[in-house]
């Protein structure tokens, strides 16, 4: 009896364990069953290369080309903005820190890594639009805007994975460093940050993931125009802000047009997460 | 005296090493005043909201009912609370039982164990709008659950899956392997210890990881948004789970979307930022005590 109950309890771990490929099969198999043939009716060049999102005329046109610019643009300025405060702090927190600041900095991070992505989206809406549209012009729901944002947002991510690298490197390349006379800055820059050069990269990647599958903060205040990006202080649509504002209302080929939307943003999210766990691998 | 004798000279030597290599001054400079920078960043969004919000919480916005005079939180608090509790009924089992048989019952090199990482690293990696269509398009199209508060539950269930997982399995790779060791002597079973000997001592562990997650249910809205959709009720009666609800964060996205009611909404964001970073720093403070513990 009791071989028996140990017997069913392992299988039902066993069970357990198996949800989460059961998960990821599943959303795999219904994101690409319902979006793939939206793709072929409208023909995979016009709708990964029009640049006219019309889903209201006739006859409609469904290229998400701005979208995907979209997305880009915003993640590629988040990245600009978030990566090098963020790299910087992370050097700081590994390198430079006394204890007694680290204290204070370390749950500042994890606070940041905390605030729910419509507080922020809500706080661009009452402080960074008012402010982007009286220092730069423009209406102030735009492109800069939604970079700045998710700037802030990524830096926790950056923050975290690039001090865990940065502290991963043996303390002998450091003392080696300043053995030969280098200062405590120039040991640091010059031979503890090249070495953890990976593990930073693996910290930008995950931005970009984390840049690219925000929805909330971004739709609140980029404007989301589903036209072609014409400008830093112009209005801006990403892919994910497409799904969420005409999912709504959407119906037959323009839903599955939306769906096919996330087929593509998945894609994009699966070949980053390829890629930092590849990262990952030739670090260990 | 003899401290600050030292202090000089140290400041004096740093002194010197700069003149002689101002690079190394410019490059200290640069990861001070980013540090600065990160963290000025998170004092003034959250003094931004705490300031402009704390004046606008008043009891209104606590009455039972949701009308456009109040504009209450109330019944999207309530949905909030049942929302956390049903996905986490649905999660917790999953995520323990998974990591008791990643950590107690396989050896890390099989194969099944692989899978199982990658796709739980997979599944941790996917933006919670993915999940959302998912959601849409299993739980309340397939499944024919409507948008409602268990098509809602389940969606986040599976997005905090990982999370609950991964914390569990470190927690049980904590506790020490003579606690299992000296189950086995005394003669008990593998079920008997992991259930009676390893579980007890890895709670805390377990523990703040589930906060943790809820912390991540009570801020999603993406995931929510077609899955649990936006009435403001607290959903009764006896297909309550069928019920279309919504949530603090959907709230406070309706809210300020509408563009109508600023003061409720900064009101609003403040219970939810007060709420969510409640658990993030409880959830810290317990996996710290376990640090100690070991």
């Amino acid at each position: 009896m009791k071989r028996y109950k140990e017997q069913i309890m392992r299988i039902i771990f066993l069970l357990a364990a198996c949800t989460s490929i059961i998960c990821v099969v599943l959303i795999c198999l219904f994101l690409f069953i319902n979006g793939i043939p939206a793709i072929g009716k409208i023909g995979i060049k016009e709708f990964l290369a029009g640049s006219e999102w019309k889903p209201g005329d006739t006859p409609s046109s469904y290229g998400i080309l701005p979208m995907i610019l979209g997305s880009i643009y915003v993640t590629a300025g988040s990245i600009i903005l978030g990566v090098p405060i963020g790299v910087l702090t992370a050097i700081f927190i590994a390198k430079f820190c006394p204890d007694k600041i680290l204290k204070w900095l370390k749950p500042a991070i994890d606070l940041l890594a905390g605030i729910p992505s419509v507080v922020y989206g809500f706080f661009g809406i009452v402080a960074l639009v008012p402010a982007v549209r009286n220092t730069f012009g423009g209406n102030g729901n735009s492109m800069l805007t939604a970079s700045i944002l998710l700037g802030i947002m990524i830096l926790p991510t950056i923050i975290s994975v690039s001090a865990e690298a940065i502290n991963a490197v043996p303390e002998s390349y450091y003392e080696g460093s300043l053995a030969l006379g280098a200062s405590h800055e120039r040991s640091v820059f010059f031979t503890v940050l090249p070495a953890a050069k990976s593990g930073i990269t693996a910290a930008v990647i995950l931005g970009i993931g984390r840049a690219i599958g925000e929805t909330m903060a971004v739709i609140m205040v980029s404007g989301n125009q589903s036209r072609m990006p014409s400008g830093m202080l112009k209005g801006i649509r990403t892919l994910t802000a497409n799904i969420v504002i005409e999912m709504g209302y959407a119906t037959d080929l323009h839903r599955e047009a939306l769906f096919a939307t996330g087929v593509v943003l998945f894609v994009f999210i699966l070949i980053i997460n390829i890629l930092f766990s590849l990262l990952k691998r030739r670090n260990n | 005296m003899k401290k600050n004798g030292n202090k000089f000279k140290v400041l004096k030597s740093k002194f010197l090493s700069y003149k002689r290599s101002p690079l190394s001054l410019v490059l200290s400079l640069l990861v001070t005043v980013s540090a600065c920078i990160t963290f000025f960043i998170l004092l003034f969004i959250i003094g931004y909201i705490l300031i402009n919000g704390i004046p606008h919480i008043s009891i209104n916005l606590f009455e039972w009912e949701y009308n456009s005079t109040n504009v209450s939180l109330m019944p999207a608090l309530i949905n909030t609370i049942l929302m956390v509790f049903l996905s986490l009924i649905i999660a917790v089992p999953f995520g323990v039982f998974t990591a008791i048989y990643l950590v107690e019952y396989t050896k890390s090199d099989n194969k099944l164990v692989g899978i199982i990482r990658v796709t739980a690293e997979t599944l941790s990696g996917i933006p919670s709008i993915v999940y959302g269509l998912f959601g849409f398009l299993f739980f309340v199209t397939t499944l024919k659950w409507g948008i409602s508060l268990i098509s809602g539950a389940f969606t986040v269930s599976i997005m905090v899956l990982p999370l609950i997982m991964r914390t569990t399995e470190e927690a049980l790779k904590a506790v020490p392997s003579t606690y299992r060791e000296g189950s086995f002597s005394l003669g008990a079973g593998k079920l008997r210890t992991v259930f009676r000997i390893v579980l007890p001592a890895a709670f805390p562990g377990i523990l703040s990881g589930i906060i943790l997650a809820i912390g991540r249910i009570v801020g999603e809205t993406a995931a929510l948004i077609y899955t649990a959709g936006t009435v403001a009720e607290i959903p009764s009666g006896k297909d309550f789970l069928f019920d279309s609800t919504r949530t603090l964060s959907l709230h406070m996205y309706a809210l300020s979307s509408e563009g109508l009611y600023t003061n409720q909404a900064y009101a609003t964001a403040v219970v939810l930022l007060v709420m969510v970073l409640f658990f993030n720093w409880l959830s810290g403070v317990l996996a710290k005590r376990i640090m100690k513990g070991n």
